[in-house]
């Protein structure tokens, strides 16, 4: 599986996805916000940071990045594409994604572990979780209240197109489960196609038990059986 | 040697003995200045050695004493004087690290002044061509319930969030300590570690002459002028008004830069590189031309500004960040420019290496600057003061503690009063707002006894903490110094770690004055005394003196920064008890001492007694004595005792992790009224637990130690609550009561409980 | 060519919920500031260019914030010639 991981001045969770992508047996290449072009790839990842210093807003600029433009015409022929932290901000700045991520409701980076509870485990990220299982994952943001307006709020959650929820050990989305106030609890959502997936909390962090939490490995897990084996979802 | 003379520029002043003064120099110091040059400064020339003759700078009055400090080992590659201190960790690695402060910027603008403060020792860092994996903050406020004190602290702490979480680097542990003694002057210590193959190591020297000298990152603008001298002088009312003077940081610009100056320094292209710090070009230019041995010429006219019509005063002086001067061998100019376009950073000729040994400065034609570079860094005068112990404190010292009631009947209310004491309680409101996982290496995060990162490059770990109990050092400094270097090697073994080294922080008051000089002194003389006996030496460190606010300094505060390595990862050790059943034994002895702990502050409001007693060689048994245990496997949790002493102690191992607490049943024999038994801040223990299987185990290797180990009772469920007996007192509380005082006390008191 | 100062406001969508107002709005009214109703944080961008005209100017700066500098899922903004200086470099 070889994943375009695009950098931007300022991404500072490149090096961690790159990793975690070597480690499941994928292939990473770096593709710099500069490239016109991402090259022969099965999977584009944006990954977390402060592209530009979330200057302006977080994940604005580096959504003009002359890349994105490959980017766009990948996503719109189908290809997955994988946004996580300030990749999910950039996702929804591109319009690959509806809705916005706004400032945590607390006015605070938060920076802990969170359960989320898997909501749709059909697409190709998340075929290998099961329905409802929990996940222990961390997050680190200081911009993570996901927002849409209603008419995009009702749409997703009638199509199943919300991904995680912030939840409680119980399984349930209380709103002291909620680190950033983000409606519904939306911790990850997908575009229409199912192949676009943007989601706040970082999954390349929990993939080796000395860190914590194994419970990010099934979503890459889940794009590489897809990519050796692609089936319609 | 004969100096070249500066022409007069039009428009500077003249220099007077008030003008003299004001660059905080002495009329004695300007004489050997004028000594030094053969002739009278210019007006430029005067603020170059107000800047690098600054405390801050030039160290003078602390270079005397830190010379007493033992600063050598086998492993250690790079001692003080660079940039940082570099030991070797094995496999060709090279760990760098430092702590350095920004006390008085955060004190008049706690954001900037944290963050940029961060930013500085990052630069620290890279510049050695390391790339940081690792920062840790000691901060200190006064009393919380101060609507300003609030003000720093959140400030303080946003700033470092902000700045190494925009970098990317993890923040994996620190301390903070409230108390009335630090009322208006915070201490912001930040520390970096920085990983790095041994054999890529670079110098901020100057070498190659003809070589050219090029700055790259910001543009100069008028930040922080005299931000060194302004660091070295009291805070008073005025200091609010001099705002302007703060640096502003650019975290987004220093990731940048970081990045650009690793791939410098592995290109080849470049000999030399040094950050912009204090006193910005000035320092970074004649201190790499001093380490060289060769000089450096600056042209003013070249180097990029942002604020119209600087005068070569400013633009020497400006302490604007995220700025690096790069020595770029002849012929690769464009070669290094390519690298810095790609980070879309600016890189700009400013001059190059001679062979005069002058710093030199030009501003079109004329000369503005001719001054030996070496007149700036080691000629710098270095004094030894006057130090005498103040009465007052030799009193307090002494005062009789007998009078206290040791035998109350409410030790659970005092207890849960401690429980929820800033000190104590819970720090989850500080480090959530650190990224403290991003790089994915953190393996021990913040709330243990020292954080830990693994090395990918091979089966080990580093870890790091930071410790200073400023109430003991201000008791008693000599005791109280000895007492830090202590706590940082017993937290490190509690976590698997051989403590290798130290880097410290000296926070003091105005060393003028003999009572500030004589706790300076002791204290460097204990630090020495423990860094020597424990095989920790050295290799650098920051003096941040006049931390007081209208005569009134901060409790004296050598914050020590020290690292270790963890052999096996596998073997890393964590605070917290793992399942009921479990044996907790103490190793080490309880003593009857009270002097300047938690308890006297909170319940007493006092800060009085006899800090209590270090042995050193017992803290070195103890610590191979849990070093041993922790390799042979036999423990559960490993948890050094500090402040609240032993029942504070357990209910951090029992509490820690909020999704899996546990109670405790506990019996001591102790001939020991239940105030000193239970909250009494003996030095020499830590608190470790084992599966009920490995206890005969655990007390036959203390013994074989030499250390006191007991088995004071076992883990319990959650349900059966937490139980302390002793001979002449107990505590029972319930476990929920306990939680919900420990995590939620400091959050409630800053305004924003549960949610961060 | 004529050179345009501009002034762009960048502020919240009404009812979108604004956490940092409401702190601030708390903070007045410890500072006893009681009759403060409300309050929003937003964004004013200044910014000199140059333009045949102030349409074509505006037209530039509608064209900036529809693309870059507002989002329009959460913010609105409004644009205004400050300054004008004719000929100018």
């Amino acid at each position: 599986m070889k994943v375009a991981i695009v950098t931007f001045p300022g991404s500072n969770c490149d090096y961690d996805l790159y990793k975690c992508v070597q480690f499941i047996g994928g292939s990473p290449e770096f593709r710099w916000h500069q490239d016109s072009s991402l090259g022969n790839v099965d999977v584009v990842m944006l990954p977390g940071g402060f592209s530009y210093g979330d200057y302006l807003r977080a994940g604005a600029i580096a959504s003009m990045s002359p890349i994105m433009e490959a980017v766009q015409i990948f996503a719109n022929s189908g290809g997955p594409v994988l946004g996580i932290c300030n990749g999910f901000q950039m996702l929804c700045e591109a319009n690959l994604l509806p809705g916005a991520l706004l400032r945590n409701e607390s006015l605070l980076f938060s920076s802990k572990e969170v359960i989320l509870r898997v909501e749709n485990n059909s697409s190709i990220f998340t075929k290998s979780y099961e329905h409802h299982k929990t996940l222990r994952m961390p997050i680190a943001h200081a911009e993570g209240n996901y927002y849409a307006d209603q008419e995009a709020l009702d749409q997703l959650e009638k199509e199943g197109r919300v991904m995680f929820r912030y939840a409680n050990q119980s399984g349930e989305t209380t709103i002291e489960s909620n680190p950033n106030g983000s409606v519904n609890n939306i911790a990850g959502i997908i575009n229409t196609h199912g192949n676009v997936m943007g989601m706040m909390p970082h999954p390349e962090r929990a993939v080796e038990s000395v860190l914590g939490s194994v419970d990010g490995l099934d979503l890459f897990k889940s794009l590489l059986a897809h990519i050796v084996d692609p089936r319609p979802v | 040697m004969n100096v070249p003379s500066p022409q007069p520029r039009v428009g500077d002043p003249t220099i007077t003995p008030e003008l003299v003064s004001e660059h905080g120099l002495s009329s004695s110091e300007y004489e050997k200045i004028k000594e030094i040059l053969h002739r009278e400064p210019s007006f430029t020339e005067l603020g170059v050695f107000s800047a690098m003759w600054s405390e801050h700078c030039g160290y003078k009055n602390s270079k005397r004493m830190l010379k007493l400090l033992p600063t050598k080992a086998p492993w250690v590659i790079q001692g003080p004087g660079e940039n940082a201190g570099v030991i070797d960790i094995g496999d060709d690695l090279a760990l760098v690290f430092k702590i350095e402060s920004h006390n008085h910027p955060s004190a008049v603008e706690p954001y900037q002044g944290a963050a940029t403060g961060v930013g500085g020792i990052l630069r620290d860092i890279f510049t050695m061509g390391a790339r940081p994996i690792a920062v840790l903050d000691s901060l200190r406020f006064g009393d919380l319930n101060s609507g300003r004190v609030r003000y720093l602290f959140s400030g303080v702490v946003k700033g470092v969030g902000d700045y190494g979480n925009c970098v990317g680097i993890p923040n994996i542990g620190g301390e903070v300590f409230f108390d009335k003694g630090y009322e208006g002057n915070p201490i912001v210590n930040a520390m970096c570690l920085g990983l790095m193959k041994k054999d890529s190591l670079i110098k901020g020297e100057a070498e190659g002459v003809g070589n050219l000298l090029v700055a790259v990152g910001t543009a100069t603008g008028r930040d922080g002028i005299h931000g060194a001298t302004f660091a070295s002088e009291e805070l008073t009312e005025d200091s609010q008004a001099s705002r302007p003077q703060v640096q502003v940081g650019d975290p987004f610009t220093e990731k940048l830069l970081l990045e650009a100056s690793l791939e410098l320094i592995h290109s080849g292209y470049i000999t030399g590189i040094q950050d912009m710090g204090a006193a910005g070009i000035t320092s970074s230019a004649s201190e790499m031309g001093g380490r060289s041995g060769n000089g450096v010429e600056i042209n003013i006219d070249s180097v990029p500004v942002r604020e119209p019509n600087m005068t070569p005063y400013e633009i020497l002086l400006s302490e604007s960040q995220e700025r690096m001067l790069v020595v770029v061998k002849t012929g690769h100019m464009k070669d290094v420019k390519n690298i810095l376009t790609k980070w879309e950073l600016e890189a700009d000729e400013i001059g190059r290496v001679t062979d005069d040994g002058l710093f030199r400065v030009t501003e079109g034609d004329q000369t503005v600057v001719a001054i030996p570079c070496l007149a700036l860094t080691e000629d710098c005068p270095t004094y030894e003061r006057e130090g005498e112990e103040s009465v007052q404190i030799k009193d307090l010292r002494s005062r009789d503690l007998s009078d206290l009631d040791t035998k109350p009947s409410n030790c659970e209310e005092i207890f849960l009063g401690l429980l929820g004491s800033p000190n104590i309680s819970s720090k989850r409101w500080i480090y959530r707002q650190y990224d403290t996982t991003v790089r994915t290496n953190t393996i021990l995060k913040p709330g243990a006894d020292a954080g830990v990162v693994r090395l990918r490059e091979n089966n080990k770990a580093i870890a790091a903490t930071t410790d200073c109990n400023g109430r003991y050092v201000y008791l008693n400094p000599r005791t109280g110094a000895k007492a830090a270097v202590a706590e940082a090697a017993r937290n490190l073994v509690c976590v698997g770690a051989l403590p290798m080294a130290v880097t410290n922080n000296l926070n003091f008051g105005n060393p003028l004055k003999p009572e500030i000089y004589y706790q300076f002194r002791e204290a460097v003389l204990g630090m020495s005394e423990a860094c020597k006996l424990f095989e920790t030496p050295v290799t650098g460190g920051n003096v941040s003196f006049y931390n007081e606010t209208s005569s009134t300094p901060i409790y004296p505060t050598p914050v020590i920064g020290m690292v270790g390595i963890i052999e096996d990862t596998a073997n890393m050790t964590s605070p917290l008890f793992h399942k009921p059943g479990d044996s907790i034994l103490l190793l080490g002895n309880n003593t009857d001492e009270l002097g300047g702990s938690e308890y006297l502050y909170v319940v007493e409001d006092l800060v009085a007694g006899e800090p209590p007693e270090v042995d050193l060689l017992a803290e070195r048994q103890l610590q191979h004595c849990v070093l041993a245990m922790i390799s042979e496997g036999m423990l559960q949790s490993a948890h050094d005792l500090s402040e609240g002493g032993l029942a504070c102690a357990l209910a951090e191992s029992a509490l820690g992790n909020k999704s899996n607490q546990h109670g405790v049943d506990i019996i001591l024999q102790d001939r020991l009224d239940p105030i000193p038994l239970f909250f009494g801040e003996a030095q020499g223990r830590i608190l470790i637990s084992c599966d009920q299987s490995s206890s005969s185990r655990v007390l036959q290797v203390a013994k074989n130690h030499g250390v006191p180990c007991h088995e004071i009772g076992e883990v319990v469920s959650p349900s059966d609550g937490f139980k302390i007996a002793g001979r002449t007192g107990s505590l029972e509380i319930e476990i929920e009561k306990m939680s919900d005082i420990f995590f939620n006390s400091l959050p409630s008191l800053m305004g924003k409980a549960n949610k961060s | 060519m004529t050179r345009f100062q501009l002034e762009i406001r960048v502020v919240p969508r009404p009812g979108l919920l604004d956490p940092e107002g409401k702190a601030i709005q708390s903070g007045l009214l410890s500072l006893d500031y009681p009759d403060v109703q409300e309050v929003r944080v937003g964004k004013i961008l200044l910014m000199e260019l140059v333009a045949d005209s102030p349409k074509s100017a505006l037209d530039m700066a509608t064209s900036m914030c529809e693309r870059l500098l507002a989002n329009p899922v959460t913010e609105d903004f409004q644009i205004q010639i400050l300054e004008e200086n004719e000929n100018s470099e």
